[in-house]
């Protein structure tokens, strides 16, 4: 039996899968509030900079950001595979890298602040 | 092996119009492109945090952008995709965490209910926290 890479790739999959369940609608309500011009307290610039300066923080938004992309990455691909493109691979790496450059990029910027 | 027997093997057409064929399949499409708005708001958020690093104006500046009617249209379709993935997701909980309590197993609907209520609470909490409210 060869063994199989799917446990690695699924695990952030259902992890992210659910933490989106869980969270994203009321984070797009808090940006879709800030958008109306009724901007939550948190995110005014002082606050939001010092809720985020802090290490704990950081390192779970790291982590939101990670399942969160890599869920909707590895959906995609199937979704992609589902649409008819057979080209697995070649989708499966460009959807993972996107997912895996947005966490790296959300790590430098939060490093930043 | 069949492939050898026959000269010209059957090639299955790859196409996408079985979506269509079922009310169903249309809606198991739904939910799946329920992860392009996901995954788009998260790199909207990616995008927050660098202008958060860049400074105040930077951040005033990305503020402005989700005042744009674009950014407006596009919370309002990614909000009601993601709570479409969240309403899938937690029903279907039970088929994937089948919970044995003694000799019984933990109704279905026990279980998504129970996600739905920590997922009403979690919300609030968040705007609440948030200072939505």
């Amino acid at each position: 039996m060869t063994r199989s890479n799917k446990p690695i790739v699924w695990g952030p999959f259902a992890a992210g899968g659910t933490l989106s369940a869980f969270v994203t609608p009321a984070l797009i309500v808090l940006t879709l509030l800030a958008g109306l011009g009724y901007a939550p307290d948190l995110l005014g610039y002082d606050r939001l900079h010092a809720f985020m300066g802090h290490w704990l923080v950081k390192l779970v938004t790291v982590a939101v950001v990670f399942v969160s992309l890599w869920s909707a990455a590895h959906r995609l691909r199937i979704t992609c595979y589902d649409l008819g493109l057979r080209a697995d691979m070649l989708v499966a790496t460009v959807v993972y890298a996107v997912a895996l450059t947005g966490t790296l990029a959300a790590a430098v910027f939060l490093a930043g602040i | 092996m069949a492939e050898e027997m026959s000269p010209r093997p059957y090639v299955r057409p790859i196409t996408s119009e079985w979506i269509f064929r079922h009310p169903r399949y249309v809606r198991y499409m739904v939910r799946e492109f329920s992860c392009l708005f996901i995954g788009g708001y998260t790199l909207l958020l990616v995008a927050g945090l660098k202008s958060l690093s860049e400074g105040r104006a930077a951040y005033e500046a990305f503020l402005e952008c989700l005042r744009s009617p674009a950014s407006i249209a596009f919370h309002v379709l990614a909000l009601a995709f993601a709570t479409y993935h969240s309403i899938t997701w937690f029903n279907l909980t039970p088929k994937a965490l089948p919970l044995l309590l003694g000799e019984e197993f933990v109704p279905d609907v026990a279980i998504s209910g129970a996600h739905f209520a920590l997922w009403g609470v979690l919300s609030l909490a968040l705007l609440y926290f948030a200072g939505a409210f």
